[in-house]
């Protein structure tokens, strides 16, 4: 097994999700398929690579620190399922 | 002929001369929605009244001297496109009440040139799919035979195009989900190079992947789209600052002193038989027409799944990590604690293919696996670039495939996520290296479904892309719309 019942519990709450017993034993069995696949790039020596996380990279998107249009307090409160005239809300922290 | 078949460029023709309106053009696009829309399933959001006011507003434009490239032209975008003050749920129940207050600039330069939106299409949930059956809305079908999927995840796009709902729509490609619904439903599909076309107001995916493009039904169509969505937006920071070309000039019917490769490793078994035929004849057709046939190889093609369901998860669980219930969306609102708040919203607002990768991509990020998954991968990336860099040193473009079969039934698979990851090989690639790639139509198989032809090419070599498509399609024929029965 690549991933056990317990580490995928673990990484649901690390992603904050819930997940019910039988999505937690179906996730883990369809992890563990997709993760003994991945397997597969250990054949190759990567010793000496460099990661490519971009494949066409940008340096630097520097633009003048102008003020431009945005959006107002109001238009972007207005998404939100919960918030006064001025702030989003969320359940009580302390 | 009705006036939904037209492609862009003939319905621009007859607006220009006066023998049609834009009304009457979007009309018949909404008629023709009203007749198949119960068997195609396109779109999220169907906004008639809005699109029939759009239209007024082009014809008064026109009369008045002053059209834009699409003045008057019925599209539709993929719903992860925000569009102000239109619903853009992603596919999402998660994102099911969001309207917008901006525009992506896609639509943005859409709306700039008179284009009409007709709504928004149906899509993988977060454009996570090969079929558009994670959908929370609607579940597209393949408009050339019902049961049939019409592919993923900008499936909506594709059959609302090859139905004749629209006569083009934008859709994202982040391992395909241009080029293989396009390559399904029989119309053409463009994934730019990364960087060509912005993609501020895009719902974020992968972000190191996903690109916009165009799904339309001819080439010429596609370089049209092109020239009005490409270029730099400084709202973009991936967005390259590189002179565009006119892609309308690259429409040349001509591939002499072009070499042209194929890749032997996108030629192996479990390749349906019917869709090799199909890319032979193609290749065919460009060594008549006087190109050079090369072969080569792409040496790490057979790992590009495993590279690609790590990379595109890892970046997925970061960016989904934004959908909490505080800004934007559905939140539950019986839950007496912030994190117990967090979970029931993301639980109740994510469906299982969601769900599956945020929780791949955790796991890859996760402490103590990184380097074993995450930098691996990444590692792996550089050799799929580096293969694409040798090919096109031998070649100007390559030609392929665009999946291994023809469109499948729906739910075929559907508890079987890896099977379906790995009818994406072909694809996937070209988003890992950020070059771009076209579907082109190249036929059908015996059962009547639409079989497309792959062409990638080097990184800003969309005009050689679209002069060898040109001059494929001149010698295939396009596939025209789907009667819808």
């Amino acid at each position: 097994m690549k991933i056990s019942r317990e580490e995928v519990e673990h990484v649901a709450h690390l992603a904050r999700l819930h997940l019910s017993d039988a999505e937690l034993q179906k996730m883990t069995a369809q992890l563990d398929t997709i993760l003994s696949y991945v397997q597969k790039l250990e054949e190759l020596d990567t010793v000496s690579l460099p990661p490519t996380t971009h494949a066409f990279s940008v340096c630097n998107a520097f633009r003048e620190d102008e003020v431009q249009e945005s959006l107002s307090q109001q238009e972007s409160l207005a998404c939100s399922p919960q918030h006064t005239e001025e702030m989003f809300q969320v359940p009580r922290i302390i | 002929m009705d006036l939904y078949e037209l492609t862009i460029a003939g319905a621009m023709e007859k607006m220009r001369a006066g023998e049609i309106s834009s009304v009457e053009l979007t009309q018949s696009c909404l008629d023709r929605i009203e007749q198949v829309e119960g068997s195609v399933r396109a779109f999220i959001t169907l906004d008639q009244e809005g699109a029939l006011e759009r239209a007024q507003v082009a014809d008064a434009m026109r009369r008045s001297g002053r059209d834009g490239l699409l003045c008057g032209i019925p599209l539709t975008v993929k719903d992860l496109l925000c569009t102000k003050g239109m619903r853009t749920t992603c596919g999402s129940k998660i994102l099911e009440n969001f309207i917008p207050p901006y525009d992506a600039t896609v639509v943005e330069r859409l709306k700039a040139q008179g284009g009409v939106l007709l709504g928004k299409v149906a899509m993988d949930e977060f454009a996570m799919g090969s079929t558009s059956e994670s959908c929370a809305f609607k579940i597209p079908q393949n408009p050339w035979k019902m049961g049939y999927v019409a592919g993923g995840s900008s499936g909506g796009s594709a059959a609302a195009v090859a139905a004749g709902e629209c006569l083009a729509s934008l859709g994202s490609d982040t391992g395909g989900s241009i080029r293989q619904p396009a390559s399904l439903c029989g119309i053409v599909g463009l994934k730019p190079t990364y960087g060509r076309v912005s993609r501020y107001g895009l719902v974020a995916f992968a972000s190191s992947l996903d690109q916009v493009g165009p799904l339309c039904r001819d080439v010429r169509d596609c370089a049209l789209m092109l020239n009005v969505i490409g270029g730099y937006d400084p709202r973009d920071s991936t967005s390259v600052h590189r002179e565009m070309p006119d892609y309308s000039s690259a429409l040349v019917e001509d591939v002499r002193g072009l070499r042209v490769g194929i890749p032997k490793e996108y030629f192996v078994e479990g390749l349906d038989p019917e869709v090799e035929g199909v890319v032979r004849k193609g290749i065919n057709v460009l060594r008549e027409a006087g190109a050079e046939i090369v072969d080569v190889s792409l040496p790490h093609t057979d790992y590009c799944v495993a590279v690609y369901y790590l990379i595109a998860p890892a970046e997925a669980s970061s960016n989904l990590a934004r959908y909490d219930g505080v800004h934007y969306g559905i939140r539950d609102m019986n839950a007496d604690s912030l994190i117990a708040m967090y979970k029931d919203t993301r639980s109740v607002g994510f469906g299982a293919e969601v769900k599956r990768r945020i929780l791949i991509g955790t796991y890859a990020l996760s402490s103590g696996y990184y380097d074993a998954y995450y930098k691996k991968a990444s590692q792996v990336r550089t050799m799929i670039l580096q293969d694409f860099q040798k090919a096109y040193e031998k070649c100007d473009v390559l030609i392929s495939p665009v999946t291994p079969t023809p469109a499948w039934k729906m739910g075929e698979n559907i508890d079987d996520p890896l099977a379906v990851y790995l009818s994406d090989i072909l694809t996937i690639s070209a988003n890992l290296a950020g070059i771009p790639g076209m579907s082109v139509p190249g036929g059908f198989s015996r059962d009547g479904l639409p079989i497309g032809i792959q062409l990638q090419g080097p990184h800003f070599r969309e005009d050689t892309l679209l002069r060898v498509a040109y001059t494929l399609e001149r010698g295939i024929g396009v596939a025209g719309c789907a009667k819808v029965c």
